[in-house]
C-alpha cells in the first residue's frame, strides 16, 4: 500500500526533523545550566564581580535557549501519540512511566525554579537564588537520565514481558531502567552536552579576545572553556569507545553499518577510513582501509573474526551510508575537539592563552562543533538501529499511527515553516547577545528597563573587588 | 475490584487533576495573551507579560504531565485520542510554540517587539481554541476499531467542537482578566475590571450553551444528568454555578482585587466536575473505559509511588515560586 508507506516515511521525517531541532537546545542548556551554577558558586565563594557578570551574561542566553527547548520538547511529548500511536499503545506501559518520572523529577524542578533563577535574585537573595540555579541544573541532568533510559531501552530492551494485548510490560523495573546500553549512553550524552557548551563559551570568549585581549570576562570564560576542552574531550573519546564496544555486544548490526563492513572477516577486519557504502551492491566502494585495525579497535586483537552485514537478512539492514557518514563526522569532530584542547594547553603553558590569534581563530571555528557532533551522533545511533523502534522486537513500519499521508505531510510542512522561522529568530537574538562582550554591571534577562541590579553583592562578599571591571 | 485498591481509578483522578491544574494555571496565561490586542500600550503589555513570565513554564509542565501521564497510565487512550485529535493537537502545539518563544523574544528586539506580541496573542488564541475543540471532539466520541482510531482526520470538526472551542476561549479570557485585576494597579486594573464583567457573562453563556448541547450528543449524557435519582447528584452543580456567579459579581462590584480570580477558578472547577460526571467511567467516551485503557498494574503502581512522593514536593516549590513573585507587579521595573 503506497499511501501507508508514505505516511510512515513522512512521520519518520517529522520525528527526525522535530527531534533534531529539539536536541540542539537541551544539548546546550544541560551544559549551560551546570556552567551557570559553577559561575554563581564562584561568585558566592570569591565575591569577584566578573563571575556575576558572566552569570548574567550567559543567563540571558540560557533564557532563550531554554525556552526554545521547552516549547520544542512539549511537541515531542505529544508526537508519540499523534504520529506513533501503535508504538505508544505497545510500549506505553514501559516507556511511559520513564517519561512520567522525567516530568515529575526533572521538568517540574527546572520549571519551578527557573522563574526565580531568571528574575528572582533581588527578591530572594544570593543564597536562595543559588539554590534555584542548582535545582535547574540538577533538573536538566535528571531529565537526561530518564529520557536516555527510555531511549536506551528502545535500543537494548531488557526486563520486559509481552502481555495478551501485545503490549510490552515491565517484569523488572530495575532492568528496564538500567538496561545494558543506558550507562554508556548517559555518560556519552552528558559529556557531549558539557563539551557543546564549552565550545560555545570558548568561541564567544575567543571572539571577544580577538578584539581586545585584556577583557577580563572574556579571559575567564575562555580559560574555563579551554580547561573543559582539554580535560573532557579525551574522556569523551574513551567514553565513546566504550559505548561502541557495548553497541558491538548488543547491536552488532549498527556497528557493521557504522564501519561499512558488508563482508565478514574471519581473520581480522580492516578499519575503513573512508569509502562509499553501496547497499545494493552490498559493498563499500573505493574504501581506504587499514588492515586489521577494525578488529584491533573493536575486539582488541588483530586477527579476531568480525561478522559483516552478509550475516544479517537484508530486511534488517539499517540505512548504511547515513550511519557510516554521520559516525565519521562525529568522530572527526571529537578528535578536532581534543586537538583544540591540547593546543590550548600548549598555549597556556607558554603564556599565550589570551593573545594567540591562531588559538582564538581555531576556537571560534569550533564554536558549533558540539552541536554538529551531537546531531551526527544521534543520527548514527538512531539510523543504525533501524528498521526497528524497539530493537529486534517492534518494526518502525508497525509503530506508526493510522493516518493518511496528507495529514502527516501538512503537519510536517507546518513544523518546518514554524521551526525555521523561530529558529532563525532565536539564533539571531542569541548571536546578538554574544556579539556584546560581558561588561561591568551586567544585567539579567530583563535588561531593557532601568534597573538597580548592579548593587547586589553575595552574602559572603568580603572580597568584592569593584575595581575589577569586566572590560 | 473488590477488596483491593482500584489503581486505574486513582490514575484517572491523577490525570484529571493534572489536566485541571493545567487548565487553571495555563488558562490565565493564555487568556492574558488573548486579551493582548485590547491593551495596545507597551507599558501595559510589559506588566502583563511580567506578571506571568516567572511561572508560565511551570504552568505548561502540567500539560506535559497530563499528556505524559496519559501515555504512561492509559496508553490505549493516548494511542486512540492523539490520532483522533491530530489537527487540533498539532495546532495547539504550534500555538504554544509561538506563545512560548514570545516570552523571551519580545525583550530582545525593540524593532520586532510588535511581531512577537502578535505571536503571543495568536499563539495563545490558537492554543486555547484547539484545546477547546479537542475537549468537544472527545465529548462527542471518536470512532474506534480494535485498539486504534478508525475515523477520518476531519472528524473532530463539528459545530459542537467549535462551540466548546469558543467557550474555552471565553473562560480563559475571564481567568486572564481577573488575574490582571489581582496582579496590576491603576488604569490597567480598571480596564481589567471592566473586561471581567463582560467576560463573566460570555463565560456563563458558554457554559450554558455547552451544557444544553451536551445531552443532545448522546442519550446517555441526558440520562446521566436528568434521570432520577441521578439528578439528586447532578442538580447541585448548576446551583453551585449560580452561587459562585453571584459571589463573583459582588466581588467585582466591591472591587476586591483578589477574590474574582479565585471565584473564576471555582467556576472552572464546577464546569470541570460537570465534564467528569458526563464522561465517567469512560476515558474515550462510549468506546473505552478507564479500566480497559489502563496500563498493566506494575506500570501504574511504579508510577503511583513517584506521584505520591513527588507531587506534594512539586506543589510545595511551585507554591514557593508563586509566593516569591506575589503581589502587584511594579510597573516601574522590568524586574519583578
Amino acid at each position: 500500500m503506497l499511501d501507508g508507506l508514505n505516511a510512515v516515511d513522512l512521520a519518520r521525517a517529522q520525528f527526525a526533523f522535530t527531534m533534531s531541532f529539539h536536541i540542539i537546545f537541551p544539548a546546550f542548556s544541560i551544559g549551560l545550566a551546570s556552567y551557570l551554577a559553577v559561575l554563581e558558586a564562584l561568585w558566592l565563594w570569591t565575591g569577584r564581580e566578573v563571575f556575576i557578570n558572566l552569570f548574567h551574561y550567559w543567563l540571558k542566553i540560557f533564557a532563550i535557549a531554554f525556552g526554545m527547548g521547552v516549547v520544542s520538547g512539549v511537541v515531542m511529548s505529544y508526537q508519540f501519540g499523534t504520529n506513533w500511536s501503535a508504538f505508544s499503545d505497545k510500549t506505553g506501559p514501559v516507556i511511559g512511566p520513564l517519561m512520567a518520572y522525567e516530568v515529575l523529577t526533572a521538568f517540574f524542578l527546572e520549571a519551578g525554579f527557573l522563574g526565580v533563577m531568571l528574575f528572582g535574585l533581588k527578591k530572594v537573595g544570593p543564597r536562595l537564588h543559588f539554590l534555584a540555579t542548582l535545582m535547574v541544573a540538577i533538573g536538566t541532568l535528571f531529565s537526561a537520565f530518564w529520557i536516555l533510559s527510555a531511549n536506551s531501552w528502545m535500543q537494548t530492551p531488557t526486563g520486559y514481558a509481552i502481555n495478551a494485548a501485545g503490549q510490552f510490560v515491565a517484569a523488572d523495573w530495575w532492568k528496564v531502567i538500567f538496561n545494558p546500553s543506558f550507562p554508556y549512553r548517559l555518560v556519552h550524552m552528558v559529556l557531549a552536552a558539557y563539551l557543546t557548551t564549552a565550545f560555545v563559551v570558548g568561541a564567544v570568549g575567543a571572539f571577544h579576545l580577538l578584539r581586545d585581549s585584556r577583557r577580563e570576562g572574556a579571559r575567564v570564560m575562555f580559560s574555563m572553556a579551554m580547561w573543559m576542552a582539554t580535560i573532557v574531550a579525551p574522556i569523551q573519546i574513551i567514553a565513546g569507545d566504550q559505548h561502541g564496544l557495548n553497541t558491538l555486544e548488543h547491536q552488532p548490526t549498527k556497528i557493521m553499518a557504522m564501519e561499512g563492513h558488508f563482508d565478514s572477516h574471519p581473520n581480522g577486519a580492516p578499519l575503513i577510513l573512508f569509502g562509499l557504502p553501496d547497499m545494493e551492491a552490498g559493498k563499500t566502494k573505493y574504501a581506504i582501509e587499514i588492515p586489521k585495525l577494525g578488529s584491533l579497535i573493536l575486539k582488541h586483537s588483530l586477527d579476531a573474526p568480525l561478522a559483516g552485514l552478509d550475516t544479517v537478512p537484508r530486511e534488517n539492514w539499517p540505512p548504511v551510508p547515513i550511519t557510516f557518514w554521520s559516525f565519521r563526522i562525529m568522530v572527526g569532530l571529537g578528535f578536532l575537539m581534543m586537538g583544540l584542547g591540547l593546543l590550548s594547553l600548549w598555549m597556556r603553558w607558554r603564556g599565550r592563552l589570551y593573545d594567540s590569534r591562531l588559538l582564538h581563530g581555531f576556537a571560534m571555528a569550533m564554536g558549533p562543533a558540539g552541536f554538529i557532533a551531537v546531531l551526527a551522533g544521534w543520527i548514527t545511533t538512531e539510523t543504525g538501529r533501524q528498521p526497528f523502534t524497539v530493537y529486534g522486537l517492534l518494526r518502525t513500519i508497525d509503530s506508526a499511527s493510522p493516518l493518511a499521508a496528507p495529514a502527516v505531510a501538512s503537519s510536517l510542512i507546518a513544523f518546518v515553516i514554524v521551526y525555521f522561522l523561530l529558529f532563525t529568530a532565536g539564533v539571531v537574538y542569541i548571536l546578538r547577545l554574544m556579539a556584546e562582550p560581558p561588561h561591568h554591571g551586567e544585567e539579567g534577562p530583563r535588561g531593557d528597563t532601568p534597573s538597580h541590579a548592579a548593587g547586589i553583592t553575595p552574602a559572603s562578599g568580603a572580597t568584592m573587588t569593584q575595581g575589577r571591571s569586566a572590560t | 475490584m473488590i477488596g483491593t485498591i482500584d489503581i486505574p481509578l486513582i490514575w484517572a483522578f491523577i490525570i484529571a487533576f493534572s489536566v485541571f491544574v493545567y487548565v487553571v494555571m495555563d488558562g490565565f496565561d493564555l487568556g492574558l495573551g488573548i486579551l493582548f490586542p485590547l491593551f495596545p500600550k507597551k507599558a501595559d503589555r510589559d506588566v502583563m507579560m511580567n506578571s506571568v513570565a516567572p511561572v508560565w513554564d511551570g504552568n505548561e509542565t502540567w500539560l506535559v504531565l497530563g499528556g505524559g501521564g496519559l501515555f504512561a497510565a492509559f496508553p490505549l487512550a493516548y494511542a486512540v485520542l492523539m490520532p483522533a485529535l491530530y489537527t487540533p493537537m498539532i495546532a495547539m502545539l504550534i500555538g504554544l510554540v509561538f506563545r512560548g518563544v514570545a516570552f523571551e523574544f519580545r525583550w530582545r528586539s525593540q524593532r520586532e517587539r510588535n511581531r512577537w506580541d502578535t505571536a503571543f496573542f495568536g499563539g495563545s488564541l490558537l492554543a486555547a481554541l484547539a484545546q477547546g475543540i479537542a475537549l468537544g471532539a472527545i465529548l462527542q466520541g471518536v470512532h474506534v476499531e480494535g485498539r486504534a482510531y478508525a475515523g477520518g482526520w476531519w472528524d473532530w470538526l463539528t459545530p459542537f467542537s467549535i462551540l466548546t472551542g469558543v467557550a474555552l476561549i471565553a473562560g480563559y479570557c475571564l481567568l486572564g482578566a481577573t488575574w490582571l485585576v489581582m496582579k496590576t494597579t491603576g488604569d490597567l486594573r480598571e480596564k481589567a475590571y471592566h473586561l471581567s464583567w463582560w467576560l463573566l457573562f460570555a463565560m456563563l453563556g458558554a457554559i450554558g450553551t455547552v451544557s444544553l448541547a451536551t445531552p443532545f450528543l448522546d442519550a446517555e449524557y441526558a440520562r446521566r444528568w436528568f434521570a432520577w435519582p441521578n439528578i439528586l447528584l447532578t442538580a447541585p452543580v448548576p446551583v453551585a454555578v449560580a452561587a459562585v456567579t453571584a459571589l463573583l459579581l459582588r466581588s467585582l462590584a466591591n472591587r476586591q482585587d483578589y477574590r474574582p480570580f479565585f471565584l473564576a477558578l471555582a467556576l472552572f472547577a464546577l464546569s470541570y466536575a460537570g465534564l467528569g460526571i458526563s464522561m465517567y467511567p469512560y476515558i474515550v467516551p462510549r468506546s473505552i473505559t478507564i479500566w480497559q485503557a489502563a496500563a498493566p498494574h506494575s506500570s501504574q503502581v511504579f508510577m503511583l509511588v513517584g506521584v505520591a512522593v513527588l507531587v506534594p514536593i512539586i506543589l510545595a516549590y511551585t507554591a514557593w515560586a508563586y509566593w516569591v513573585f506575589r503581589g502587584k507587579v511594579d510597573p516601574e521595573s522590568g524586574y519583578h
